[in-house]
């Protein structure tokens, strides 16, 4: 082999080595923060991990948003028509978060059956439905579910 | 009537267009020079019809022209000016028009700026860009018409998104599209070079300020997206990771590899097949984002439509411009082979691992992107994948990126040694360490090793590019990259230490309390109604001491929109160089106190900074005198 071949292999080997690692580590890094979706009744069938962020969405429960007095803690009920099941959550939730909203939490469930959610998206728009929430409810959704 | 003309201003477009790619590319590959000529021609004619088009679009929403419906779902009487002329581009078809305007608008300019390239090759070019206007007007035609009438008109519009209702917003899509756009221009300069068989030292002094331009539009737009997010959206963050901040990001980067690609074909005659792919691939992750964000698969505030016939054209249309471009790519990369040699250690190679590591991290979003939408287009299930994951990849891969970044420069072309550096370099790492080092020691926060290693990368950059910008002849292209480097070691600054440093709370607060936070005293003086012509809002008062000195007067607002009945928060920041303050109201609690959000970020300002020196640098080294000087000479020969 001649020096310069030599070289451009040993170039061509770092690059290889190096894309190699890089890819190790990005699919290393997918799978440890790959969420999956559950509607309510998978989670009360069981289905949702136990020590893992997943995501749940449904409508919010009309009458079940319960706001702690004296902290920042709230909990609400969500359902898929089917099921129902309590997210507790700490914080500020989102501008459009209202009674009959899709929403979607992410969290993890507690061994008392609540999700404790990290995060509460609702969307930006009054007439938006997130489309897993859409997909997870029976074929007449938003209207009738107020 | 006025939108009937629009309408037919369209047609009119779509038909020009077939003729501006059908013509041209036959006549070039025929030899035939009428055809040939007849691009310059189309192209204007076709610019035309689309500004006619755009301009009774403007109209309809200027004189509330309610029965066009478009105008109807996103404009109202009580808007002003500023907005109902933004509200052209506010939802799914208005964007689309500008997009196509500005597709229009590039071709035109690179007929008029180009004066020197050869008959043949901008035909090429033109026709190329001409192909994919048919693409974007037959979309719009066929699924998207933004001239459709609503009859009967309604007394009133549904007004525009209030979120859109900002001037911040007003100018980011046409930036993000200028940049989107603008690698069409690269894109068709690549695809003529395929099919002439023929790339040169010149083909890359006329791609690169296209290029740069492009590029320097796109950096603009992604960093008033930025911006806009940080202060409109309450949220405070800057970077969400959300799909279609990737699908703006991903051009970005590809777009700069491709800068750094093209300056090793021009000076060295290297990499020109690769040059040539990547061309492709920005082009390509544009259209991609368009896709991505207008075809509604996406869950999130830019998805205004979620009509799958439109997701599944321009899809089709993805398909066939990179199915298309990539078959001639098979084709024809073979006479793009460049036989010459450099050693390992050169300026080549640092390049080259400049434009691999962009490269991964572009894959690596383009995975976490659409990973999710492909496993629910197989029904396997829905999943999503959440900012760790991005920022666990992207931060190890920054590192070395910014690493041959600064070596890069230091570096020469073909061959260098470690010997003909010796001292410099040592003093380079020693000055990088040392100011790096000495910057995190003195902040006002806790030492975190993150903090430093982010600051000494940031030195190792600054360092290294003034000390090879003082070491170069100063040309243009010299100031744009230092610039431009520049630029990056101070968002670099900006996200390391906006995201080690800052504090965020959630807090409940009565009138007359106060929180205490990074120094500084939050002190809520209680809520009252306001009311202006577009919305109802509680505002809040919150006044901010440190050591008993006030620093600023802050009035958040929750706001409801009164057309819309659309809830909103409008922050209280506090802006500064070394720190914003930011103050969001959250909602009312019981026994009349109310929860709140209070942020201090520390540095957050040098991130879009950062993004302005890049925007600036790419401008400057646009204007270089060699891509004018060498044009004549080519015209010339």
């Amino acid at each position: 082999m001649t020096p310069v071949r030599k070289k451009r292999l040993l170039l061509i080997l770092a690059l290889v080595a190096g894309v190699g690692v890089a890819a190790t580590l990005v699919l290393q890094a997918f799978n440890q923060n790959m969420m999956f979706y559950y509607a309510p009744k998978e989670v009360k069938a069981g289905n949702a991990p136990a020590n893992h962020d997943f995501r749940v969405g449904g409508l919010v429960v009309k009458g079940t948003v319960k706001r702690d007095p004296n902290n920042l803690d709230v909990h609400f009920d969500i359902t898929d028509m089917t099921e129902t099941v309590t997210v507790k959550y700490t914080g500020i939730l989102p501008d459009l978060f209202r009674e009959g909203q899709g929403i979607i939490a992410r969290g993890r469930l507690l061994p008392s059956g609540v999700i404790e959610a990290a995060e509460v998206l609702a969307k930006h728009d009054e007439n938006y439905m997130p489309p897993e929430v859409a997909a997870s409810l029976p074929q007449k959704p938003a209207s009738e579910a107020k | 009537m006025i939108p009937e003309i629009g309408h037919f201003a369209l047609i009119l477009a779509l038909v020009v267009a077939v003729v501006q790619t059908a013509v041209p590319l036959l006549g070039s590959a025929l030899g035939n020079p009428r055809w040939i000529g007849l691009a310059k021609p189309a192209t204007r004619l076709q610019l035309l019809f689309m500004v006619i088009a755009y301009a009774c679009l403007t109209y309809a929403f200027i004189t509330h022209d309610f029965s066009v419906k478009y105008v109807a779902s996103n404009s109202h009487t009580t808007m002003p000016l500023l907005y109902r002329v933004s509200g052209v581009w506010g939802a799914h078809e208005g964007s689309l028009l500008l997009w196509a305007l500005i597709l229009s608008l590039w071709a035109v300019s690179v007929s008029v700026f180009s004066r020197s390239i050869p008959a043949v090759m901008l035909a090429r070019v033109l026709g190329v860009m001409g192909f994919v206007a048919v693409g974007f007007l037959l979309f719009l035609l066929v699924t998207s018409n933004p001239f459709e009438r609503l009859l009967p008109a309604p007394a009133d519009g549904r007004s525009l998104n209030p979120l859109l209702q900002d001037p911040g917003l007003a100018i980011h899509p046409p930036m993000l599209y200028m940049g989107y756009v603008g690698f069409s221009v690269a894109f068709a300069f690549a695809v003529a070079a395929m099919l002439g068989g023929k790339l040169d030292a010149a083909w890359t002094r006329w791609v690169r300020p296209w290029t740069n331009i492009a590029w320097m539009f796109l950096t603009l737009g992604i960093a008033l997206g930025s911006w806009w997010a940080y202060y409109e959206l309450g949220w405070g963050g800057w970077w969400f990771w959300d799909p279609v901040e990737n699908a703006s990001l991903m051009p970005w980067l590809v777009g700069t590899a491709l800068i750094h690609s093209l300056a090793v074909s021009e000076k060295r005659g290297a990499f020109k097949a690769w040059t040539v792919l990547l061309a492709v691939f920005a082009f390509s992750l544009s259209l991609l984002g368009t896709f991505l964000v207008r075809s509604g698969v996406l869950t999130s505030v830019h998805a205004f439509a979620s009509d799958p016939g439109r997701g599944l054209f321009i899809l089709l249309f993805l398909v066939t411009v990179v199915g298309l471009s990539l078959t001639l790519y098979a084709f024809r990369a073979k006479q793009f082979t460049s036989n010459v040699s450099f050693q390992l250690f050169s300026r080549e190679t640092g390049l080259l691992l400049n434009n691999v590591i962009l490269v991964v991290m572009a894959a690596t979003i383009l995975l976490g992107t659409l990973y999710p939408l492909v496993m629910d287009a197989l029904g396997i299930g829905k999943i999503s994948v959440g900012p760790p994951y991005f920022n666990s990849v992207i931060v190890p891969l920054g590192i070395p990126l910014v690493m041959v970044m600064g070596l890069g420069v230091l570096l020469r072309w073909k061959r260098d040694s470690i010997s003909r550096l010796g001292t410099d370099l040592i003093l380079l790492v020693i000055v990088a360490l040392g100011v790096g080092l000495l910057f995190s020691l003195l902040l006002r926060y806790d030492w975190e090793v993150m903090a430093a290693v982010g600051l000494v990368m940031a030195m190792w950059i600054a360092a290294t590019t003034v000390f090879s910008a003082w070491r170069q002849k100063r040309t243009a292209s010299v100031w744009g990259a230092a610039l431009a480097h520049t630029g990056m070691a101070i968002t670099i600054i900006g996200i390391s230490l906006t995201s080690l440093y800052s504090s965020e709370k959630d807090v409940r607060l009565s009138a007359g309390q106060q929180y205490q936070m990074a120094g500084y005293a939050f002190q809520f003086q209680g809520v009252k109604k306001v009311s202006e012509t577009a919305f109802d809002a509680y505002q809040g008062t919150v006044d901010i001491t440190r050591d008993g000195q006030p620093v600023s007067h802050m009035e958040p607002q929750k706001r409801v929109y009164k057309v819309q009945t659309m809830p909103m928060t409008e922050a209280g920041i506090d802006a500064g160089l070394f720190r914003d303050l930011f103050v969001a109201l959250g909602e009312p609690l019981e026994g009349g106190a109310w929860s709140l959000r209070l942020y201090h970020k520390p540095f957050i300002r040098w991130i879009w900074l950062g993004g302005i020196f890049m925007a600036v640098g790419g401008l400057l080294a646009a204007t270089d005198r060699r891509y004018r000087l060498k044009l004549r000479r080519a015209g010339n020969a």
